[in-house]
């Protein structure tokens, strides 16, 4: 009874989770919005800054989706490895995601690469994608969504490039990356570098980075440092909101990293588009469910 | 100086060839969303010497797979900011060609054969702010028609009655300009000639 009871308010949670992160946008980003629109000097930055901040608004009262492009649906898990529902998760998470594409609606996004068809409920092989991490001694569930944009796919990549080339070699890679990127991410944009020995695991990081509060610097002071210089060569860049120039190219930017191989040093880039959508909630055994990321949600659970 | 325009379907040569880059448009009247596989089916079709479901001539096209909610059997837009043009690079130009479109609608920018095109056909390349999807959506009275749905709710034609949508700045004119060739010159400059060698990156 109490197992199917917890199924039950996991994957009505899990709607609710996916509906807050497309209609609202999580508050330190607006609120980085709001700081460029008022240091923007760009006349023509400023009013879509504006439109921006207002589309939000409109969104949130509304409960409308922030962007047409709801994203391809994204889970991260850090579950307890004695969470009731482990191995259930990928289930319930799925039914949830075709129920929130029908309620919302979200719009279809899963199409299939060879025959081009779209499954029409945004679920599809490997979709949506879930990335785990299994935490010890714990019974607690935190499951992140990210509705991930396409536009703003376009700048990701990974790179490999000798050792030699150090942080110096990095640096490059992601400027020359924004700047070919130009207005298409929808900018300004969240930037996500990922470092370590292979190309796949500096995309997983860099992916990961997306996933940390604006504002929020790493934890090793050097790679703080790393960061801020990335943000203000980013910007001196003059791409803008949106390509109208102007001071903001990115809101912020996130290096995580791995230790390297001596003989590689793997470069990726994700970028998210001013609409970074995400939504956190912890689940525990008895079925509390606890908001992060949307706490206003937390009044309306009974 | 920045000039505004509030302009109507079907949209007539002279007023386009009037706008200048920079320029903000109003728009009423009929837009229809084409996207990637939109853009290839419509070539496809009129290269076949076949008619397309609904005539562009004079109309707007607009880069948008919209979120979609059909309420007592009539489809509502729910959501409507523009995709990436950049896709749509290469199909643009005939596209204008073929169909006599005479504004295309979207976000980011677009290359120098869909400028070529706006120049000789007398069209004009225009931007709304990506993912202001709520409010655009506002501008949205009805969704008149929809064809193509075979090809997925983003990808299918939307025949789109709008009030005053807009802003829609002009990024391509029918002169041929392009407002970011100067944006992105500038940024190649200050990359190449101050960020770099600040950083000691050759």
């Amino acid at each position: 009874m109490i197992r199917l009871n917890l199924e039950d308010k996991l994957f009505n949670a899990t709607i609710q989770l996916i509906e807050a992160a497309a209609t609202w946008l999580p508050n330190d980003v607006e609120n980085a919005l709001k700081i460029a629109y008022e240091k923007e000097t760009n006349p023509l930055a400023k009013n879509m800054l504006k439109a921006m901040i207002e589309n939000v608004k409109v969104a949130r009262d509304e409960v409308l989706p922030i962007c047409q492009d709801t994203g391809t649906v994204i889970f991260y898990i850090k579950a307890g490895e004695k969470f009731p529902l482990l191995g259930k998760l990928p289930v319930i998470l799925k039914r949830a995601t075709i129920e929130a594409t029908n309620k919302i609606p979200l719009r279809p996004n899963a199409v299939d690469v060879f025959t081009g068809k779209n499954s029409g409920d945004n679920t599809g092989r490997y979709i949506p994608w879930i990335e785990w991490e299994i935490e010890e001694n714990s019974d607690i569930a935190e499951i992140t969504v990210m509705l991930k944009g396409g536009g703003s796919e376009a700048p990701s990549l990974a790179k490999v490039i000798p050792p030699g080339q150090g942080l110096k070699g990095v640096i490059k890679i992601v400027l020359e990356d924004i700047f070919e990127a130009g207005a298409k991410p929808c900018p300004p944009v969240i930037v996500g570098v990922g470092l370590g020995p292979t190309g796949d695991i500096a995309m997983k990081l860099a992916k990961k980075a997306l996933l940390r509060p604006i504002g929020m610097r790493s934890d090793n002071p050097e790679v703080a440092k790393f960061e801020l210089q990335l943000l203000e060569a980013i910007n001196s860049i003059g791409i803008g909101t949106h390509g109208m120039g102007g001071l903001t190219t990115a809101l912020d930017v996130h290096v995580e990293y791995a230790y390297r191989h001596p003989a590689a040093l793997a470069v990726a880039v994700a970028t998210n588009c001013w609409a970074a959508r995400k939504s956190t909630m912890k689940v525990y055994p008895d079925g509390k469910i606890e908001y992060l990321t949307h706490p206003y949600l937390n009044k309306e659970v009974k | 100086m920045v000039n505004e325009y509030k302009l109507k379907t079907p949209l007539h040569e002279d007023d386009i060839r009037k706008m200048d880059i920079g320029d903000i448009v109003y728009l009423s009247g009929i837009i229809v969303s084409a996207r990637d596989s939109g853009h290839r089916r419509a070539l496809e079709l009129l290269n076949k010497g076949e008619k397309l479901p609904i005539d562009l001539h004079g109309l707007a096209v607009y880069h948008l797979g919209p979120v979609v909610k059909k309420v007592n059997d009539e489809w509502k837009v729910i959501a409507a900011g523009p995709t990436t043009s950049a896709r749509l690079e290469m199909y643009e130009a005939e596209f204008i060609e073929k169909t006599g479109v005479k504004m295309i609608i979207g976000k980011g920018g677009m290359g120098a054969k869909t400028a070529e095109a706006c120049k000789k056909f007398g069209a004009v390349y225009t931007i709304y702010p990506g993912g202001v999807a709520a409010v655009a959506a506002k501008s949205i009275k009805r969704v008149i028609n929809v064809y193509w749905l075979d090809l997925g709710i983003p990808e299918a034609l939307w025949v789109l009655e709008v009030e005053n949508f807009g802003p829609l700045m002009i990024t391509i004119d029918s002169k041929g300009r392009n407002f970011y060739d100067k944006i992105y010159a500038d940024a190649r400059n200050r990359l190449d000639k101050e960020i770099y060698p600040k950083l000691g990156i050759t």
